[in-house]
This record gives structure tokens, C-alpha cells and sequence, in this order.
């Protein structure tokens, strides 16, 4: 569905919005495609195209929403009923009673960068580019797994109110994926392009800014090595973690905890609370004074950038963490009202059928100024890790174990060794302050992911996160095998 | 939904050309959700939604696509109609698929589950009365649920169930909590009240002082719940055929070493007693029941369509992921009234929260203890503890180190809602293990 269809459907929105307090119309048009090439196998293609829109009705206090596949006037006009007989049953009941609607601005409108557009390829091409790079992975009989792959996705959205407040934004998602599974007897071992992490907005030019096109022989070559690695070793090490590790740290154990609906208590029953509470912003020392964490969506290509939320509230760069010192929550307009505090532009829903929650959109980890010779070269016994591939935090955000898929064993300030398996745990509250080392814009990299999972009912949605490599002193590090 | 369904399913064939064919799946919900938070209500709404999956075939080439269905039969059919262009047009771009795998023998069914729900609002009120007991978070999430599938060789499916599903937790403060569930097909405000009940008598102890214990082995009584998100992580890749093949699946030891767990462990993807649809998107009937492992022995796999034909066995009609959706593990002979007596002095977990592999290849899982988790001593509750993070390997703990498995079972219906409300469901005892290693 174009752009064009979403407007005539806000047209017929505006002739049957309710008799309310407020009520707006969002409107998601999605047009996503999968290609994927494993073992020398093209995989059959899908391409699914998603539409449809949740109306928002606030009256005498209360709020609900509908969600509809029903774009006929009929269909809203249901929908909109529906949602005002849960605002009016919910009026005084509901945990937003007595706060306003938001304002929606008269002409917002986002629109992704794209140098090259993904229709630019003819789908045959990009098959074949990816059997190229699936052949490239190699022969080895020990690699028992191959894959390439791509997912494009194309979403248009559309937010408007009966008073003419209208926000138009565009995206373009591009995910390039790679993985190569080595087995020996009882162990296999697999390396990812990143984790799946090298994911952003744009077109097809993401393929080679991400480094797509080089990656397939190391990703084969690291899987085979690693079988014939010896196990992390076991103890407190000091630890330089890869950006596409360290945005899992960032997203885990900083993202999550500023979430503000969380500290708010909304999350208790499925993703959790937060060891953050609402009196540590302005004084907490959330790390070293190395450590600068910043919500912004403003930067192009990552994936989770846009001008506006889901509640239409403009969207801007915001730092969240300087010199170490706790600023402000990863709280939406909502939630701020809620909380008495200032926040962020990030009420966002994962598709039409959800409503916004408090999500952390990009969150940017800050470059330091050293290169990556210089963290390695500080630690005189420690490990290097790269990819995450195992996450677990407690419901506080506070316990955590994370790891990798690579690591290297640090020995008198030079890389040594591979060893697999590469663990790691700490708590979060204490951890960002061993905060030793940051890496420099040349160690940067824009990542993210497009399954973040949170809410009831449950979402997931894409993040952005951009992060140097990083160098903590004295972590809890382990292998694998015995437990 | 159903007639929908027909509908669009007939303006199928008049967009096909020559000699070819299609399948095509149908998910559809009506759904209420109410979320609450401090007893209040937080977000309340509805969601229908119904989207079609078309795979267009021609000999071995074929496309496959989706979309939402509006509900309206024209403009439903213009969008098919371009859908099914856009398969053909990408089709012709394509190989031969050699794993392409559909149902020929037509067996169609029916199922339709209707549930006494009562109106959304009076749930919300029955709900919030609940708050009485603590502070009230959660969700409620109810209507119907949807599936269809339908082919040129004429089969038809279809399965409806109407059902509820409340999860919800009482606070006593910060993270100290316990978990309550009540889903079904019988809405009942006084099963509903007792089932409350019987949380809120957990909540007398989380009002205790917490006990902080330190890393460490313990014996533990993993609850229901707790064993479910154990057997969710195992879950993923554990069963199935492609995980197997490729030596991906977190039970590599069992298919390379005959590394076995106990003997009272019985495993089985048990569709006749599960709340999922019996047919999948190719159009293979689900068999009652799959053993995946009888005895501690590694027995069968959930094996999908392609998998079948890339690995040269039958299919069993598991979905593309090869993941269960109505596992059964078998029942011990633990009484469950004399669980805390025989755990002695150890630890009683409510939940578990947060499972992922810390060595996938040696089946070493971690993650958190969560909700109502407690210290025993002399086979009595003494008090909360802190949540702690345990790494231990499936083979310790439902091998080596279990000590029984209880006679009773809980029926545990995901309330799971990413994308759609789940069908998947499980039945588990509780498990008492010891050695159970803590580290954080």
C-alpha cells in the first residue's frame, strides 16, 4: 500500500473519528522480503505485505484503543467505537486518568536515507549474490551449516487526528545475514556476520558500508578455528569487548534499566522492572567517567531512527548518560507525564495491532579517542570477545551473562590465542564502573537489531545501537563444557 | 472467520494459470487485551487481524507470500490477485526448489472450541478485585483464535478455539512477587478467587526479610512454571530434525556420546492434548502424539516438511521452526505434598526468567531465578531469597542430579502474544534436583 492509499484511508478517518476527548488514526503499511541461500539451496522467497490501523480514543479520562485490518469507513468507524467503549469503561480506572492526549504536529514527516534502492536488483541478482557469498563460506566438510541471507522492509506510517495533526514517516530496513556451523564429535561451533547485528536503514548500498560483501571467508575460516580452540579460561581477567558485543552490554544492561515504564512498573509481569528508580537521574554514577550514552535518532542509517514517535512527539538527539553521571530515562511523552520527568521520543509500537510503549529506539554508546591496539595493548592478562550469541539478565537489569561466539586470550598487551566459548557475567549497577577504556571513532560501529522483545501484549521492535570496542578491568570470565 | 476463509480461498483458483497449484494457511484473531499495572488499568484495547500465506507452485518452482485480509471480499481479492502476480513474476526468477514438500492426500478437518468468556469489562472488574491481595500487575488477553488451510487438491482445515488468559503477579515490593495464571475455556469467578488465594498465601512469606545466599550447589525444587521456561529454551533446536542434522541442537551429546538423562525423563510433542491447530501450512496432519524422549534416551524429532525431503525421512507435520507447541514430559512419583519434605533444606523456585545457552553444544543453559523463590529448611518456607543466576547443564539436571519428578502435572497454556496469541501449551511436574549450581 502506498503512501497515497494510507492518506484516502485518513481521509475516511476524519469523517467518522468519534465524539471524544481526542482520538487519532495510525496507520502501518509494511512490505517486507526474505531471500536466503543455505547448503547451495536457494530457499523459497516470501514476501508478505502487512496493513492496517489502531485507532486511539481518549474520553472522560479513560484511553483505549482498536486495532483493525478494516480500512473501509465501516471498518474504522467499528474500531473507533470499539476503542471510545474501552476509554469510557476505563475512565476511571486507568493509570492515565487525568492526562492529556498528545498534540500531534500539523506536518511531520521522516523519510529513510536510500542511495540504493532495494527494487534497484533484480531478484534473480540478489540470489545470486547470495549463492556467491553462501559458495564463499567454502567447502569444508566440517561445516555442517551455511547460510546467506537478506530481509528487506519497506514501512510507511501515517499518524493523524480529526485536527488536522498528521505525521508521514518512510522506511527503508535492509538485514544482511550470514552464518557458517563447524562440527567435530560433540562440538559446533558457529560465527555470524555480527550476530545478525549488521543491520540498518537504507538501501542496498548497506551491503557494502557494512562490509557484507568481504565477510563470508573469515566468518567460514573463525568457525573452523574455533573447533580446535581450547575453552576460555576461567577467572578475572580484564575484558575489550567488540562494538558487536558491546551493543548487547549497551542494550541489555543500560537500555533496558532507563526504560521508563519499566521503572514505573509497568513491565513487572513479563520484561521486568529496573534496579534504576526514578530519584537516581541528575547524581547516579552509572559508570566510569568515561562512559557517555545518548538516545539519538537522528543518526542516518541506523535502524531505528525517525522524527517522530508513535505518539507524534518530535524525536532528537539526547544525552542519557555523561561523564559516567545518570541525565535521563528512555521515557515517552506518556510516561514523562507519569513520572514528573523529563525524557525522550520513544513511545513506539512494533506494528498497527500494538500500542506504544517505551522503547529505546537508537541508543548510542560515545566514541572515546583510543584505537584498538592501545585497549589491547593495556591489559597484560585479559580476553578479547566479538558476537554475542547467549543473553540472560535478571528482571532487575542488574545480573547478567552474556556470550560470545569468539575470543582471543590477551596476553602482555598483544592478542593471542583463540579460545571458544567466551563467557562473561557481572552486575550492571557495578560493572559500567570498570569502565577502563573506550574505543575511538575508527573502532566504531552502527549496529542494531530488529527483535527487541518487551510489552503485554508482547512487541518486538528494531533498535539501533552504535559502540567502540570497550575495555572493562576485572571481570568474571569463563568457558565452556563442564558446568 | 471461517466464512471469510472460504471466501477468499475460492477466488484462488480462477487467478492461477496452467498447471499451477497452491496452499495456503490462514491466522486470524478477535482478541480483548487489558494490562494492568498498581491494580490499575494500563492499556486496554482490541486487536482483530487475519492474514493469509499463499505458496504459488508450478512443478518444483514456487513463491510464497502473505498478507492481511481486511474483511472485504473485492478489495480482499485485488490484493490476492496482485499477490499472486508478484509470486509468479519472482517464481520465474528461480530454481527448482529440491526440499519443496506439500501435502497430495487430502484430509480435511474441523474443530471449533467455544468458551463461556464473560464481557471484557466484568473480567476487568473480577480482575482488579484481585488487587485486595497485593499490587496488581499483568495481563488479560481473550477472544478467538483462528486457523485455516486449504489446497487445490481440495483439503480443507480449519480450527477455532475461544479461550482467556490472565497472567498476572502480585508485588510485595520491588522485586519480590509471585505469580498467578488462570486461563481456560470456563471463565469462573470463584476459580478465579481461589486461585488467588493461594498466591496471596505466598505473599505472606515474601513479607518476610529476604535471605541472600551465597554461589554455590543447592537443592532445588524446580516448580511447573520453572521446568516450562527450562524446556522453552531446550526448545530451540533441541527436537528438531534440521537442528539434529546440522549438530546444532543443544542435545548433541545424546546423538554423539549416548549421553542419556534419567530414566524417569519421557518426552513427547503431544498434539491431541495441546490447544494448537493438528495441520500445518504445507497441509501435513499433526500425528497424536511424537516421542522425543521415553526413558533419559533420545528418541524421535519434530521433522518439517523440507527437512523430510532434505534429510530423507517422513515428516511428523512440524512447522518450519521444528519447535514443540504441546509438550508433555512425563509424570514421576513424587507426591507434590511431599515436596518440601524431601527437598530438606534447600531452595523452592516458583519461575525461572531469562534462559539462554551459556555452551550450547554441551546443553549448559543459564539464567534467574524469579518471582516466588524461597529458602526450606526442615522441609518448611522460611523466607525469600535474592534472585540468583544458575549455569548448569540439562544432563546434570534432568540427568545425574535429578532426584524425582512429582506425580502431579500442571497444564500451562503460554500466554505468549508476540505477533498473535500463542496456541502452544505444556504439562510438566515439578522437579527436584540437587547440586543445582548457583553463581551469581
Amino acid at each position: 500500500m502506498s503512501g497515497d492509499d494510507l492518506e484516502a484511508v485518513a481521509a475516511r478517518f476524519r469523517g467518522i473519528a468519534p465524539a471524544a476527548d481526542a482520538c487519532t488514526l495510525r496507520l502501518v503499511a509494511e512490505r517486507d522480503e526474505h531471500l536466503a541461500v543455505r547448503r547451495g539451496v536457494v530457499q523459497p522467497p516470501r514476501v508478505g505485505y502487512d496493513r492496517g490501523a489502531m485507532l486511539t480514543v481518549w474520553d472522560g479520562g479513560g484511553v483505549g484503543y482498536a486495532a483493525t485490518s478494516d480500512l473501509s469507513a465501516g471498518g474504522l468507524a467499528a474500531a473507533a467505537a470499539r476503542a471510545r467503549d474501552w476509554a469510557r469503561a476505563t475512565a476511571a480506572i486507568h493509570v492515565l486518568r487525568g492526562l492529556p492526549p498528545p498534540i500531534l504536529p500539523r506536518d511531520g514527516v521522516y523519510v529513510s536515507r536510500v542511495a540504493e534502492p532495494w527494487e534497484a536488483l533484480p531478484l534473480a541478482d540478489k540470489v545470486d549474490l547470495l549463492r556467491r557469498e553462501e559458495e564463499r563460506l567454502g567447502g569444508d566438510p566440517r561445516l555442517v551449516d551455511r547460510e546467506a541471507g537478506l530481509w528487506h522492509t519497506a514501512l510507511d506510517t501515517l499518524l493523524v487526528d480529526a485536527d488536522g495533526g498528521r505525521v508521514a514517516q518512510r522506511f527503508s530496513f535492509v538485514v544482511p545475514t550470514l552464518s557458517a556451523t563447524a562440527n567435530a564429535g560433540s562440538d559446533t561451533q558457529t560465527r555470524t556476520f555480527g550476530g545478525h547485528a549488521f543491520c540498518r536503514q537504507g538501501g542496498l548500498e548497506v551491503l557494502r558500508d557494512t562490509g557484507f560483501l568481504e565477510a563470508a571467508p573469515c566468518i567460514a575460516a573463525e568457525a573452523l578455528a574455533l573447533l580446535a580452540a581450547p575453552e576460555c579460561p576461567t577467572g578475572v581477567a580484564d575484558l575489550v569487548i567488540a562494538p558487536d558485543q558491546m551493543i548487547l552490554q549497551l542494550h541489555e544492561s543500560i537500555g533496558h534499566p532507563l526504560e521508563l515504564d519499566r521503572i514505573l512498573g509497568d513491565e513487572r509481569n513479563y520484561a521486568g522492572r529496573s534496579f534504576v528508580t526514578a530519584d537516581m537521574f541528575g547524581r547516579y554514577q552509572y559508570g566510569s567517567p568515561l562512559l557517555n550514552v545518548t538516545f539519538d535518532p537522528s543518526r542516518a542509517g541506523e535502524l531505528a531512527s525517525y522524527g517522530f514517535d508513535d505518539e507524534g512527539q518530535p524525536a532528537s538527539r539526547v544525552p542519557l548518560i555523561r561523564d559516567g553521571i545518570l541525565l535521563r530515562p528512555l521515557g515517552s511523552r506518556t510516561s514523562q507525564l507519569r513520572a514528573g520527568l523529563a525524557g525522550v521520543a520513544n513511545a513506539r509500537a512494533a506494528s498497527w495491532n500494538r500500542p506504544p510503549i517505551d522503547r529505546m529506539a537508537n541508543l548510542n554508546l560515545e566514541p572515546g579517542d583510543q584505537s584498538l591496539a592501545a585497549l589491547v595493548g593495556a591489559v597484560e592478562r585479559g580476553v578479547y570477545v566479538e558476537t554475542n550469541c547467549s543473553w540472560s539478565i535478571d528482571d532487575s537489569r542488574n545480573k547478567f551473562q552474556f556470550g560470545c561466539e569468539w575470543g582471543r586470550r590477551i596476553v602482555d598487551g598483544a592478542l593471542g590465542e583463540v579460545v571458544k566459548n567466551p563467557n562473561y557475567r557481572g552486575i550492571s549497577a557495578t560493572f559500567w564502573r570498570s569502565l577502563a577504556g573506550v574505543g575511538g571513532e575508527d573502532t566504531l560501529q552502527v549496529l542494531g537489531t530488529p527483535w527487541c522483545g518487551k510489552g503485554e501484549p508482547n512487541q518486538v521492535i528494531r533498535v539501533g545501537h552504535a559502540a567502540p570496542a570497550c575495555l572493562f578491568r576485572a571481570v568474571e570470565v569463563f568457558g565452556g563444557a563442564a558446568a | 472467520m471461517q466464512t471469510e476463509f472460504a471466501t477468499i480461498v475460492e477466488a484462488i483458483p480462477p487467478l492461477l494459470r496452467g498447471e499451477e497449484i497452491y496452499t495456503c494457511y490462514f491466522a486470524g484473531e478477535e482478541s480483548e487485551f487489558v494490562r494492568f499495572n498498581a491494580g490499575a488499568v494500563r492499556q486496554a484495547g482490541a486487536v482483530t487481524q487475519r492474514t493469509l500465506s499463499v505458496d504459488l507452485i508450478e512443478g518444483r518452482r514456487h513463491a510464497a507470500g502473505s498478507l492481511t485480509l481486511s474483511g472485504d471480499p473485492a478489495g480482499d481479492r485485488d490484493r490476492l490477485a496482485h499477490l499472486i502476480g508478484e509470486l509468479r513474476a519472482m517464481r520465474a526468477q528461480l530454481a527448482e526448489d529440491p526440499y519443496l514438500h506439500y501435502a497430495t492426500e487430502v484430509r480435511s478437518s474441523a474443530r471449533r472450541v467455544a468458551a463461556a468468556l464473560p464481557a471484557a469489562a466484568d473480567a476487568t472488574a473480577a480482575i482488579r478485585s484481585l488487587a485486595r491481595h497485593g499490587d496488581l500487575v499483568g495481563i488479560y488477553a481473550a477472544g478467538a483464535m483462528h486457523a485455516g488451510f486449504a489446497n487445490s487438491f481440495g483439503q480443507r482445515n480449519w480450527d477455532s478455539s475461544e479461550n482467556f488468559n490472565l497472567d498476572w503477579s502480585f508485588f510485595h515490593a520491588a522485586d519480590k512477587a509471585v505469580k498467578g495464571a488462570y486461563a481456560g475455556i470456563t471463565w469462573d469467578d470463584g476459580e478465579l478467587a481461589r486461585k488467588a488465594e493461594a498466591s496471596a498465601e505466598q505473599m505472606t512469606v515474601l513479607r518476610q526479610p529476604s535471605r541472600r545466599i551465597p554461589p554455590g550447589r543447592y537443592r532445588v525444587y524446580l516448580a511447573p512454571a520453572a521446568l516450562w521456561e527450562l524446556m522453552s529454551v531446550l526448545g530451540w533446536g533441541g527436537f528438531g530434525l534440521r537442528a539434529h542434522r546440522t549438530k546444532t541442537t543443544p542435545l548433541l551429546k545424546m546423538i554423539e556420546e549416548g549421553v542419556r538423562l534419567h530414566p524417569d525423563v519421557s518426552l513427547a510433542e503431544h498434539t491431541a492434548e495441546g490447544i494448537a491447530p493438528g495441520f500445518q501450512d504445507a497441509g501435513f496432519i499433526r500425528p497424536p502424539r511424537v516421542s522425543l524422549i521415553e526413558g533419559g534416551s533420545y528418541r524421535d524429532c519434530l521433522v518439517s516438511p523440507r527437512s523430510a525431503i532434505e534429510y530423507g525421512v517422513a515428516t511428523n507435520g512440524a512447522s518450519a521452526g521444528e519447535t514443540p507447541s504441546s509438550l508433555e514430559m512425563a509424570a514421576g512419583t513424587l507426591p507434590l505434598d511431599r515436596v518440601l519434605g524431601e527437598l530438606g533444606t534447600g531452595i523452592y523456585v516458583g519461575n525461572l526468567w531469562y534462559l539462554n545457552f551459556s555452551d550450547r553444544a554441551a546443553c549448559r543453559t543459564t539464567g534467574m531465578t524469579r518471582f516466588a523463590t524461597f529458602w526450606v529448611e526442615g522441609g518448611v518456607i522460611q523466607s525469600p531469597i535474592d534472585v540468583m543466576r544458575f549455569d548448569e547443564t540439562v544432563y546434570r539436571m534432568l540427568g545425574e542430579r535429578l532426584i524425582g519428578l512429582t506425580a502431579e502435572r500442571e497444564l500451562i497454556l503460554d500466554p505468549g502474544t508476540y505477533f498473535q496469541r500463542s496456541r502452544d501449551s505444556a504439562r510438566l511436574p515439578g522437579a527436584l534436583i540437587d547440586d543445582f549450581t548457583l553463581t551469581l
